[in-house]
């Protein structure tokens, strides 16, 4: 055997070192670009300049986060949307969080393990977790809005992101309880404690880290997301007065502006900014507490 | 077993929350076969393949219902992208895994998690700002078929990679001490025996690639240009069933509404039949390493 390299090896050796600099290219010009156009925003303009121009950048910032939108969005701020977004996220997580924990619970605490019913849930929720987003919105539109009669409203695109984000925060919440060890849910049935509180006393102040992860990481699913709610939530840019008027989330300020509105860019790109900033919050966050649950899994094992 | 009320509360309650999310997916299945129904029985499962255009504004008797250059442009797009991301994705995962040094695999690493991270809406930004305009330099009129196939890769991208990346780590040691104690060249060792051993995990890697890059739709709307017409080359626009819906739901009434759900129906099947793909996949691949 030879142990000179072929050209097809020289070949593979080559084209594995070099396949990350397009990937990664790209992206960073992505990101780069991102920052450079969303803060440009935010920068006083040059005549302007005088006094402390990072107490203005920092004014600018308050003042596009709070101000309303002016001519579609072309000027003035997020202020509304960012309001119906926070109150598309609370309807959302408000309805999952407790469906996704009750699942969890009866999924790894109280069905057996192979029980049909059981296997049939998680092949119904891992099915659910690969429906393409536009079919939660065209869902959210015939069952929400026309079924249950809620119209375009922040209603009807809460209630289509929890069904969405459900198999996600499902997931995360069994990953807390599998890192309680069985040796106290013996140590609980030996002490005679009822289900209710090996749950409640146990369970779940112990699993609290794998849940909050999975809402987490629900809430920056549910904050990406744009196509399950146009149809949902709608398109208004008023401050929404409740739950059943129609609120436009950022992700859907951010598609409006750079494909229907003339000159919207620069607003388009500042509020894509404050939306990839928040995400890397949330995830950062998420990332954070995993490691420390994962530690903790370590720790017990 | 003795159980007291509140036990027994309690487990009605749990079932009762898993029997509702279980039911979810039967009941998203449900609305969407049920509101394109009147495509199916006015307009004809045949129409959507030879009606002259896709003029559906109209009702049944009148309005133009060829999806075919809609779906071409579903298909060209997806396929277009999983065949740029499979290759660059996987041998991105061997320079993870094989070839970079501890720490820049690790910072390599980070950066695809972040990229996983961007929401479609800003990735189509980008798309329409800077990649468009570069595009059209080269061959007008930059909102095309090309475009969105480049965007549509750097989005399946993360999902190749890490799941690619996973099914190596996942690979037993022994093979990569075996190829060591042999002598093999990096080269060798990654494409004769670490790749056949991560096959059925590549090809569900690849494959959850081509489910994302189906489903795909604000990037997608905001960069391929949009009209439907069958594309003659890879500079022309195209639109995609997930854009269809996206435009047209608006302002949809009647029939019209019904063949966008028509449209998600078709889309749920395709991404059904990739599934179980990838689970025929997974489990042929279990019975070749037992």
């Amino acid at each position: 055997m030879t142990r000179r390299k072929t050209w097809f090896q020289f070949l593979f050796d080559v084209s594995v070192w070099l396949s990350p600099l397009p990937i990664a290219g790209l992206f960073l010009w992505l990101i780069g670009d991102l920052i450079l156009r969303g803060s440009g925003a935010f920068w006083p303009d040059a005549a302007e300049v005088g006094g402390n121009s990072v107490v203005i950048v920092f004014e600018q910032i308050i003042q596009f986060l709070t101000a309303a939108p002016e001519r579609a969005g072309r000027g003035g701020g997020i202020g509304p949307i960012l309001i119906s977004t926070g109150l598309i996220l609370s309807v959302c997580m408000t309805v999952a969080l407790p469906i996704g924990l009750g699942t969890a619970i009866g999924l790894s605490e109280f069905l057996p393990v192979n029980s049909r019913f059981g296997r049939l849930v998680r092949r119904s929720l891992d099915v659910l977790s690969g429906v393409p987003s536009i079919v939660f919105g065209l869902f959210g539109n015939a069952f929400f809005c026309r079924f249950l009669g809620l119209k375009f409203s922040i209603a009807s695109g809460g209630l289509t992101l929890a069904c969405m984000v459900l198999p996600l925060l499902i997931r995360s919440a069994e990953e807390g309880f599998r890192a309680v060890p069985d040796s106290q849910r013996q140590a609980a049935a030996a002490l005679g404690f009822s289900r209710w509180s090996t749950v409640f006393r146990i369970i779940l102040p112990q699993a609290s880290l794998g849940i909050v992860v999975g809402l987490i990481l629900g809430t920056g699913r549910a904050l990406a997301e744009t196509a399950a709610l146009i149809f949902t939530s709608g398109y208004v840019d008023r401050m929404p007065r409740s739950l059943g008027d129609s609120g436009r989330s950022l992700s859907i300020h951010i598609y409006d502006l750079s494909m229907n509105v003339p000159g919207g860019n620069e607003n388009a790109y500042a509020s894509a900014l404050v939306l990839v900033a928040s995400l890397a919050v949330i995830n950062l966050g998420a990332h954070q507490l995993m490691t420390r649950l994962l530690k903790r899994e370590v720790a017990y094992a | 077993m003795f159980q007291s009320n509140k036990d027994r509360l309690l487990t009605a309650l749990v079932i009762g929350m898993a029997a509702i999310a279980g039911s979810i997916v039967v009941i998203i299945a449900i609305f969407v076969v049920k509101e394109s129904i009147p495509a199916m029985t006015h307009i004809g499962g045949s129409r959507f393949l030879t009606d002259e255009s896709w003029h559906p504004a109209d009702d049944a008797p009148r309005g133009q219902f060829n999806l075919l250059p809609i779906l071409l442009g579903t298909v060209l797009s997806s396929m277009g992208a999983i065949c740029v991301a499979a290759p660059l994705g996987v041998l991105s995962a061997v320079f993870c895994q094989f070839y970079a040094p501890l720490r820049v695999a690790r910072w390599y690493r980070m950066i695809i998690e972040l990229m996983a991270g961007v929401p479609s809406v800003v990735f189509g930004l980008w798309g329409l700002v800077v990649l468009v305009p570069i595009v059209a330099s080269i061959h007008p009129p930059g909102q095309s078929l090309f475009t969105g196939i480049i965007i549509l890769t750097l989005m399946i991208l993360p999902t190749v990679v890490l799941l690619t990346d996973a099914a190596f780590s996942s690979v037993s040691h022994s093979y990569r001490q075996g190829a060591a104690a042999l002598g093999l060249s990096r080269a060798t060792t990654v494409l004769s025996v670490m790749i056949p051993a991560a096959w059925s995990g590549i090809v569900t890697a690849v494959l959850l690639g081509l489910v994302r890059a189906l489903g795909e739709t604000m990037a997608v709307v905001m960069v391929c240009g949009n009209v439907v017409r069958l594309p003659k080359g890879l500079f022309d626009p195209v639109r995609t069933l997930t854009g269809t819906i996206a435009l047209e739901m608006g302002y949809a009434r009647g029939d019209h509404r019904a063949s966008l759900f028509f449209c998600g129906m078709v889309l749920l099947i395709l991404v059904a039949v990739l599934v179980a793909s990838i689970e025929i996949a997974n489990r042929r691949g279990r019975h070749d390493t037992t």
